[in-house]
This record gives C-alpha cells, sequence and structure tokens, in this order.
C-alpha cells in the first residue's frame, strides 16, 4: 500500500484538528455560554464552517468509513444552523417585531378582520332580534354561567349593581381575577386559531357563538335604559379584549383560506405562508388580552364613571387601529415575513 | 438477510431530503422518524407534567403557610405558571439554538424551516399552537364529557379526532404534522455523532500474522457490504461477528484458521483499501449483486 499517495486515513490526520475545534466551538454556540466567544473564535466560526463542509464533500467521494461520513454530516448540519439559522440578535428580533412584524401581520389579515367581524356583528344582531321577538330566547341563547343575575327578570336596579360598584372585599383578589381572565380568553384565541385549520369554519362558528352570548345581554340592559352605561362598561376593556379575538379569528381564518384559496402557489407553500404571516399576529393577540385581562380586572373595577370607561376604551381602540393600520415606512425584515 | 438490509437502507434513502448550503454542499437532512416523534412527545409531556407538579407543590405550600398577600400572589403565580408552561414550553426550546425540546433533543430531532432558511418565531408559534387543536382539544372533550351517554360519544369523538390527526404525520412522505405544515417545518435528525476511531488507523502496522486477500477476493463484495461489515465491526456484539465471519469465510472458500475478530479487521482494511483506491479512479460497486462501474 506505499504505492498510495492519497489515503482516506492521511486525509483524516490532516483534518481531524479543525473538525475538533470546529465542535468545541459549536458546543459553545449551541450552550448558553456564546456570550464568552472572544472575537477571535467568531471569526474562526466562518473558517472552521467551510473547512467542514469542504472536508465533507472529500470525505464522501473518497472515503468508504460511514461513521467518519456520518460524524461530518452532523457536524456541518449544526454548523449550517448556527451560522445560517438566526442572523439576528434578540434584542433586534424583539424590536423588529413591535416596530414592524406585529402591525404588519396585523395590517395583512385585513379582509380576514372584517369578515370575522361582520360574523361577530352578524351574531349579535340575529341573537338580539330573537330575544326581541320572544324573551324565551334568552335562557335558550345565554350559558347559564354568564347570566349572574342579568337575566331578563331582574329588576333595573339590579342590573345598574352588576356594572357598578363592587364590594369592598372583592377588590383584594382583583389581580387574581385579571390572571384568570388573561389565562382563560388566551385559551380561547388559541383555539380559534387552531381550529382556523377546518377551513376556517369552526372559528367562525365559534366568533358566532361569541356573538350569540353577547346580543341578548346588550337588549337586557338596553330595554333597562342602561345601554351605554354597559357598553361602556363592556368597552373599558373590550375594545382591546373583542379586537384581539378577532383579529385570532382572522388569523384562524388565514390558515383555512390558505389551504383552500392557494391562488398562484402550490398548497404547501400558500398554508407555510399563512402560518408565517398569522403566527405573529397570534403573538400580538396574546399580548393584548394581557392587557385586556389587567383592564378588565382593575380598571373596570376601579373605574365607576361611564364617560371615564369610554374614554378609556376608545382611546385604546383608537390606538391599536392606528398603530395596525396607518401606513409605516417598512423598517426591516423580520420575524413575521422572513 | 441482505435484500432485507438492501431494503432497510433503501427505505432510509427515502427519508433523506436535500438542503444545499450556499457553499453548494448538501447536508442530506433525515426526516425524524415518526416513532421518535411520538417518543420525544411523550418525554416532553411527561417532562412538562413533572414541572408543573413540582411547582404547584412549591406556591401551594407557600400559599397555605403565608397570609392573605402570599395566597393571593401563590394563586396568581400557579395560573400564570401553568398557561405559560402548557402554551409555551415547546415554543421557548425550539426557539433556542438547539430548535429542540429536551424530548427532541433526546432522541436527537431538530425542527428546520422547510427551505433550509431561518426559523422564524411566527413559524414556532404557529406550529405549537395548532398542537392545541391536534391534542389538547380532544383531551379536553374527553375530560368535560365523561360519565352520561352524550359525554361518552363525545370523548370517543374526541379520539378519533385525536388519532385521526395525529395519524396524518403517517400519510405523508415528510413525517408532517399538521403544524409542521402550516409552519412550513421539518423535523429531521440532529444526531450527535462522536468522532470514531478509524478502523484502519495503523495500516502501516498491520499485523504480520493477520491474513492477507487476494485481489479476486477482495472483489466479491460492494460499498454496501463494506459498510455493513463497519456497522458490525463497530458495534455488533460477539455472536454476529462471529456469524459474519463464518459467513465471509464460507463465501470466500477459506478455512477457519485465525481468531474471528483478527479476519474481521484485516478483511475490512484490505477490502476499505481497495475499494478507496477504486473510488480514487471513479470506480464504485455498489453492493455484490452490481458491477464495478
Amino acid at each position: 500500500m506505499a504505492d498510495v499517495i492519497y489515503s482516506t486515513a492521511a486525509f483524516r490526520h490532516e483534518h481531524e484538528g479543525e473538525w475538533q475545534a470546529f465542535e468545541a466551538l459549536c458546543n459553545r454556540l449551541e450552550g448558553w455560554a456564546f456570550r464568552r466567544i472572544s472575537d477571535e473564535e467568531l471569526l474562526a466560526l466562518p473558517r472552521l464552517y467551510r473547512a467542514t463542509l469542504s472536508s465533507l464533500s472529500i470525505a464522501r467521494a473518497t472515503s468508504l468509513d460511514a461513521a467518519l461520513i456520518d460524524y461530518l454530516e452532523g457536524l456541518a448540519t449544526r454548523g449550517y444552523f448556527l451560522i445560517y439559522g438566526v442572523r439576528e440578535s434578540r434584542r433586534a428580533r424583539l424590536a423588529a417585531f413591535f416596530r414592524y412584524d406585529w402591525p404588519a401581520a396585523v395590517k395583512g389579515l385585513w379582509r380576514e378582520t372584517l369578515i370575522v367581524f361582520a360574523v361577530l356583528a352578524l351574531g349579535i344582531a340575529l341573537s338580539w332580534w330573537l330575544v326581541a321577538s320572544d324573551a324565551n330566547w334568552y335562557h335558550a341563547l345565554m350559558p347559564e354561567g354568564m347570566v349572574q343575575g342579568r337575566g331578563p327578570d331582574a329588576s333595573v336596579a339590579e342590573l345598574r349593581a352588576t356594572i357598578f360598584g363592587t364590594a369592598p372585599e372583592d377588590r383584594a383578589g382583583l389581580h387574581f381575577f385579571a390572571t384568570f381572565l388573561f389565562t382563560n380568553n388566551a385559551s380561547v384565541a388559541i383555539n380559534a386559531f387552531a381550529l382556523g385549520f377546518a377551513f376556517g369554519v369552526p372559528t367562525l362558528l365559534l366568533i358566532f357563538y361569541q356573538g350569540l352570548s353577547t346580543g341578548p345581554m346588550l337588549f337586557v340592559f338596553a330595554k333597562a335604559g342602561l345601554l351605554t352605561d354597559f357598553v361602556g362598561w363592556l368597552s373599558i376593556h373590550g375594545t382591546t379584549e373583542i379586537f384581539a379575538i378577532i383579529i385570532a379569528g382572522a388569523a384562524g381564518l388565514r390558515i383555512g383560506t390558505g389551504f383552500a384559496f392557494p391562488g398562484a402557489r402550490s398548497r404547501m407553500e400558500a398554508a407555510a405562508q399563512a402560518g408565517r404571516d398569522s403566527g405573529a399576529a397570534m403573538i400580538g393577540v396574546l399580548l393584548m388580552l394581557a392587557l385586556a385581562g389587567l383592564l378588565e380586572g382593575f380598571a373596570r373595577q376601579l373605574v365607576q364613571q361611564t364617560a371615564l370607561r369610554y374614554a378609556i376604551g376608545g382611546a385604546l381602540l383608537l390606538f391599536w387601529c392606528s398603530y395596525f393600520y396607518l401606513p409605516r415606512r417598512r423598517s426591516g425584515v423580520g420575524v413575521g415575513t422572513k | 438477510m441482505t435484500s432485507a438490509m438492501a431494503a432497510y437502507a433503501r427505505r432510509r434513502d427515502s427519508m433523506v431530503r436535500q438542503v444545499v448550503t450556499p457553499e453548494g454542499v448538501d447536508l442530506r437532512l433525515e426526516i425524524g422518524s415518526a416513532g421518535a416523534r411520538l417518543a420525544a412527545l411523550a418525554i416532553d409531556f411527561f417532562l412538562q407534567a413533572l414541572v408543573i407538579i413540582t411547582f404547584v407543590i412549591i406556591f401551594g405550600l407557600a400559599g397555605l403557610n403565608g397570609g392573605g398577600a402570599v395566597r393571593d400572589i401563590a394563586g396568581i403565580g400557579i395560573m400564570l405558571g401553568i398557561f405559560l408552561l402548557t402554551n409555551f414550553w415547546f415554543i421557548g426550546f425550539e426557539l433556542g439554538p438547539r430548535a429542540a425540546t429536551p424530548g427532541k433533543r433526546l432522541l436527537g430531532l431538530r425542527v428546520v424551516a422547510r427551505d433550509g432558511g431561518q426559523l422564524s418565531v411566527a413559524s414556532v408559534v404557529s406550529r405549537n399552537f395548532v398542537r392545541q387543536l391536534e391534542i389538547l382539544l380532544p383531551v379536553q372533550f374527553m375530560m368535560s364529557g365523561m360519565g352520561d351517554v352524550l359525554g361518552a360519544a363525545t370523548a370517543l369523538l374526541g379520539l378519533v379526532w385525536t388519532l385521526g390527526l395525529g395519524c396524518f404525520l403517517l400519510f405523508n412522505r415528510d413525517r408532517m404534522r399538521l403544524g409542521d405544515l402550516i409552519a412550513g417545518t421539518w423535523v429531521v435528525q440532529a444526531r450527535r455523532h462522536r468522532i470514531a476511531r478509524e478502523i484502519t488507523e495503523d495500516v502501516l502496522e498491520e499485523p504480520s500474522d493477520g491474513p492477507v486477500f487476494t485481489h479476486a477476493e477482495l472483489a466479491v463484495y460492494g460499498v454496501f457490504e463494506l459498510q455493513e461489515l463497519e456497522r458490525v465491526i463497530r458495534t455488533g456484539d460477539l455472536q454476529r461477528k462471529i456469524l459474519v465471519a463464518d459467513t465471509i469465510r464460507a463465501k470466500l472458500g477459506r478455512p477457519l484458521v485465525e481468531d474471528d475478530m483478527l479476519f474481521l479487521v484485516s478483511f475490512y482494511r484490505q477490502l476499505k483499501a481497495k475499494q478507496e483506491r477504486d473510488l480514487l479512479f471513479g470506480k464504485r460497486r455498489a453492493d455484490k449483486n452490481s458491477e464495478l462501474q
């Protein structure tokens, strides 16, 4: 075998040091120690990565040592994802999310948002009309847990008590209540999103159902002449909360329509694009619901004047609309759109 | 036996996907198997449950022992903690530098974007929120409707639903769950191989009493057999080594004179040297049934 000038053993001896240096660097980068990487090591990273890729190509062409090829493939894959997987720092991605990705994702869902809003409004209008024509519909439409002394037989004073004033002992539990509301609403939003899969139909049904259980309540308060007060009581957190649920429904609908009507792209591509678009919106929905939970738990009980309630709710609605829909300069490429 | 091995190799090959780096090298990513995915999920759920139970016990004890304010905070902590752990366990881990939950790491899996590009936050969020639909929603159905007949029907529906959606993964070549489909991701194998000692490391110090094979004897096998032999030498047990050594001896028509391990290693070294030399001249023989080309 002395006549063989090139041998895979010699190749391996020559490059093994590089591979092991690269492996050690990958280990440190994948651990949480990447802040302690020195400048020299950082500069060595692409050099070692290319050396490993080149070794992999040579090994595939000349070596029959399966274990060696497996090792190099694994190492090259790790290196590839470390180098090309994340191109921005976490902070830059976070900033890009708030400045661009979130509003762009929601804005991109405007068509679905309008549809979901229309379905919700239809649910409210239909149930209002039903209850107005026959009061018995009230109990058919309202889930038992939501009535809480707000039935059609309740007196004006009783109704007023549900939207104004809380007993002092209740205030201690406000933050607990806020947390409960947040986790509960967030689960509904995630379900509305995930249900979009079946071409969006279950999402729309869920939203319609939410509308159905709101209309009768509005009717009862309207009959007692408390409509403005009740809407104020709802709007302080409702503008944020209902908006968030509508966006979650719209995101679910986007997934469903991405499947049903892929357009010029392949169905797979369309679904993946829909997932990326709606994913960013869903992160935003959870943030909005956290805020709505705080408002519902604290502000609604602490702020007792209807005008002030309208002011807070209205200001938030204005804020969300301008944040999402006002045209802005595209400041970077990031999370939502890749 | 060999046809079964060849079938195995073909099956493995059908799970390999081409991902070409900007440097022009194909990484040949292998799609993770359904079994590994299920095992990873089970491990994750188990760990999640463990963390949640510990968390609840710690906060619960703190809440019971403390006063009103402490109890309040403990209640919020439990509620928020469970919410965050159930919804963000997968998302948080998959956004890390390994793009894998603890379960996936144990099974040697990772999540990658199908186009080989950046794995975006939005993709990871979508793929994991859809799991809600696949598993948690039907489980809720089943839990809520226990007891009466209608409840049993709902539970059955939930079971069928989960099985149906769970099996979605089996009906596509890329082993994508619904969430992967939506997010544009794949789950691929990312096993970490230790660099193994080369079996032919000390070529020049080949023991003098080892058998020497003729060119004709080395020509009976191809690359596939060579790599199977490598696998047996590296990981096989003694029984298997003896079996393989006897099979090769029978094939070559050699008498049993030397130690089995010595025979196997010598044969492997010389076979590999011969085939790599052929490879340098552009000749490759895939397996024993095909021609040198």
